[in-house]
């Protein structure tokens, strides 16, 4: 066998052995990045139903969901026809109000500054809505950012009323 | 190389020596039976899992709390594998205490899949006063926490039997030849036909003993097809990687005169 | 550490290298001029590193799930094994991994006896080495009690309990010891954040103890020393990493046999069972690796002399540089030492299985036989041994045969490929 020969087989193997080598050293990491990653008995808590049957309009309640408030307000009819009276224009991020609130009456969000995570206090703030002491966002009655640095709307969370009085939120 | 295959002989000695002898407690020889999920490839058998839910519910559950199992663990992989309705119609079939309302009061309400196993007594005092002053142990972990493990949990289910002349029992203890001291507390559990199986499958005692001894098998140890599964990739890996880098050794200790 | 001047390449290296001579250290780690005779017992140091390395990783990884406090301890654990992803898998490696090391450890420990490595000039080695050894035990020790199992539960209590022998002031200590008149919860704190800490210390010491050992450089198993670099030593990068890597991935093999396919042989299933104070298990066996030392504490049958015993049983190894009076190191070129090295062995074995045995009877007796040939091995056996053995003749370099005309001369091939 040619030197040259030897040294090319040599190299495959010592290539192979690497690149194997490699595999099995990220395969291992896996476990322990992945532990880190919500787990099963959190991933369960997904769902959370809420009694809305005792708010009365233009009061709102906070309830947990995945660790996070969420906001559930029972507008007026004045507040609703202020947040459906908003021109697209004015918005930094726009979206109509019939979006957000598939029934006019209740509106439900994550009561979470999308600026930097802290809770927006309610009937605060220049636009008649929430306003975030942190960094001085204000968001407007259908919770969208009117003035300040946070750059999207309060962000609305899946959900669906099973009945009259119940909300299942997630 | 002969050094190292007699330093691996060693080490396994020493190891099945430590483990064979340093924990062998007086046991009995227990019976055996063909258990889907020993081996290297062993798995649950899923409608021997089913069955055995079944025998817990309606046989061991009144009196046995498994506070380690949620619902929704009937549902997931590597389990009895209930369709997720099912699970949720098992779950439905449980109250639960939830709360405090608005109000500062507490309330029940159907159990959903993210609850856990609701517990047969309020609390462990409660459990030893129904039972005579024994405590029924929680069993989500009752395979692992015994000495023989399945075996053992299915001996004692098949070994109550009249005591020998010279043994007398307190009103309330029964004789079971697999218990540690003979003496336990709970009555027989298992007769043939006690429940009906949904499958068809005949509920002899056997039977029963099995199926359950399965589902606290898979309790105690939920991810055991997964670590089964895993392991056996992991040790192939391992030996093809550790020949590639026997040769590589071979290869690089060549460029000098030395034996490896 | 000095045995070369390593000038960088690239002027940034050198930069660097100037102020933080990393890279004369890495450098020094690859050519560190390592005896080619070196067996697979000597495998074991690597094997040590990783060992330590992987129980930190998954013990910190362990950490972020665990809750130290008595209520929740056990809960804890079984949510770690059931809800944390991929949790059953970090714990199984992390608890095997203990029973790993000690194996691993006590294989190393005995490679230094047979071939004594102990010996001058690597006794500080050898010291740091016992140190390890014995924050080892501490660590394992206090990291069975955390699952707060039934085992856990007992074991600290017997082994906290071995304080109170201590004369007058034993139940202060043992107080002091638990934070309260019994095991509890914080005992279980305390346990918790020292278990945690240890571990660096022992790093720090492995590193000291590596250290010490690049300074006379390895041992071999001809035992005597080596110029180096010479023709007899090669520079530790790629042949020795590549050795050691071998050697490690079988030992991975049977780690991972135990993981997957064994993962709770090595406990007890009582530690299944949540701890109660109210009820002691049966039979209280310490792991298995500690059972020798459970061995020789039974087998006095005074309290504080069977405690003084046990510590004793650990301090005679620190000393052992010095109850070994023979000149040669390896038991190859002492017959006799072989011997009583085998016998030391078995005995340290039967130690162990007298250990897991119930004190009493036949067991006993042999337990006490045991302990008294333990002591007299170090501290009459050696010393005379040292003075009146006949050593065999000792070659010259590990390539040389001592009277050599049949074996292979020292050939000299490829020589510049390591030098």
């Amino acid at each position: 066998m040619s030197d040259q020969k030897k040294t090319k087989r040599r190299d495959f193997l010592f290539t192979a052995s690497y690149a194997l080598g490699a595999v099995g050293v990220g395969a291992a990491v896996w476990p322990f990045v992945d532990q880190m990653n919500p787990d099963r008995s959190v991933k369960a808590l997904a769902t959370t139903e809420v009694d809305v049957s005792a708010v009365e309009p233009g009061k709102s309640i906070t309830v947990l969901w995945r660790g996070k408030p969420v906001f559930i307000k029972r507008r007026t009819q004045s507040e609703i026809s202020e947040a459906r009276s908003v021109k697209m224009d004015d918005l930094k991020h726009p979206e109509r109000d019939e979006d957000r609130a598939k029934n006019p009456e209740w509106l439900v969000m994550l009561g979470v500054c999308t600026h930097l995570g802290c809770v927006p206090i309610g009937d605060k703030g220049e636009y008649n809505g929430w306003f975030c002491p942190c960094h001085g966002s204000h968001y407007d009655s259908s919770g969208r950012i009117r003035k300040g640095p946070a750059p999207t709307n309060l962000e609305v969370p899946k959900y669906e009323f099973i009945n009259n009085n119940t909300i299942k939120i997630g | 190389m002969n050094n190292l295959i007699k330093s691996f002989i060693f080490m396994f000695l020493f190891i099945a020596f430590f483990t064979g002898k340093a924990f062998t407690e007086e046991k009995k020889k227990l019976l055996k039976t063909d258990w889907s999920f020993k081996g290297y490839f062993g798995k649950f058998d899923r409608a021997s899992l089913q069955r055995g839910y079944h025998v817990y519910t309606e046989v061991c559950a009144s009196c046995h709390s498994m506070k380690y199992l949620s619902y929704r663990n009937l549902a997931e992989e590597g389990g009895p594998e209930f369709s997720e309705e099912q699970a949720k119609a098992i779950a439905a079939n449980f109250e639960v205490t939830d709360g405090p309302n608005e109000d500062g009061d507490m309330f029940t309400r159907t159990a959903r899949l993210s609850d856990r196993f609701v517990n047969p007594y309020e609390n462990d005092k409660q459990a030893m006063a129904s039972n005579g002053g024994a405590y029924p142990p929680d069993m989500s972990v009752l395979v692992k926490a015994r000495s023989g493990g399945a075996d053992y949990i299915y001996s004692l289910l098949l070994g109550y039997e009249n005591p020998p002349s010279d043994v007398i029992l307190d009103e309330g203890v029964y004789y079971n030849k697999y218990m540690y001291g003979n003496m336990i507390r709970m009555p027989d559990p298992l007769s043939d036909d006690l429940i009906q199986y949904n499958d068809g499958i005949k509920a002899t005692k056997e039977q029963m003993a099995k199926d359950v001894t399965a589902f606290l098998a898979w309790a105690a140890e939920p991810h055991l097809e997964a670590r089964h599964k895993i392991g056996f990739k992991v040790i192939i890996y391992l030996i093809i990687i550790t020949l590639l880098t026997y040769l590589s050794m071979k290869r690089l200790w060549s460029r000098i005169e030395s034996k490896i | 550490m000095s045995d070369h001047n390593y000038v960088p390449s690239s002027k940034l290296g050198k930069w660097f290298n100037d102020r933080l001579p990393l890279l004369t250290l890495s450098a020094h780690l690859r050519e560190y001029p390592t005896p080619k005779n070196l067996n697979y017992w000597w495998t074991f140091g690597g094997i040590l590193t990783f060992c330590l390395i992987a129980q930190i990783i998954t013990g910190i990884v362990l950490g972020m799930h665990y809750v130290a406090h008595a209520d929740l301890a056990f809960d804890s654990v079984e949510h770690i094994m059931r809800d944390v992803n991929y949790g059953w898998l970090i714990r199984y490696v992390h608890a095997n991994g203990a029973s790993m090391f000690f194996l691993a450890v006590y294989i190393h420990i005995f490679r230094s006896l047979y071939y004594g490595s102990y010996k001058s000039p690597r006794e500080v080695i050898w010291i740091i080495g016992m140190i390890i050894y014995l924050l080892m035990m501490m660590t394992a020790f206090m990291g069975y009690v955390l699952p707060w199992g039934q085992m856990s539960f007992w074991g600290a209590t017997v082994i906290t309990n071995l304080f109170s022998a201590v004369p007058f002031i034993g139940e202060s200590i043992t107080n002091w010891l638990w934070g309260g008149y019994a095991v509890d919860n914080p005992t279980l704190t305390r346990f918790f954040s020292l278990h945690y800490l240890l571990p660096f210390l022992i790093l720090g010491l492995v590193i000291l103890h590596i250290w010490a050992l690049h300074v006379p450089g390895n041992n071999n198993p001809v035992g005597i020393e080596l110029k180096k670099p010479s023709k007899d030593t090669v520079p530790f990068h790629p042949y020795i990493v590549i050795k050691d890597l071998f050697a490690l991935l079988l030992f991975l093999i049977v780690f991972a046999f135990f993981v997957f396919y064994s993962p709770n042989i090595l406990g007890h299933s009582d530690n299944y069972i949540e701890a109660n104070p109210m009820v002691t298990p049966a039979h209280i066996v310490p792991e298995w690796y500690l059972l020798p030392f459970y061995a020789i504490l039974r087998s006095v049958p005074d309290k504080l002399l069977g405690v003084v015993a046990m510590f004793a049983s650990i301090f005679i190894l620190v000393i052992l540089p010095w109850l070994d009076t023979s000149k040669v190191k390896s038991a190859v070129f002492r017959p006799l030492y072989k011997q009583f090295y085998w016998i030391l062995l078995i005995d340290v074995i039967l130690l162990g299985y007298m250990g897991a045995m119930p004190a009493e009877g036949t067991y006993l007796l042999i337990a006490r036989v045991a302990t008294a040939y333990y002591f007299i091995h170090f501290l009459i056996i050696l010393p005379i041994l040292g003075k009146k053995e006949k050593t065999l003749p000792i070659p010259l370099s590990i390539t040389e045969p001592v009277l050599g005309s049949s074996a292979k001369t020292g050939s000299t091939k490829k020589e510049e490929t390591y030098n």
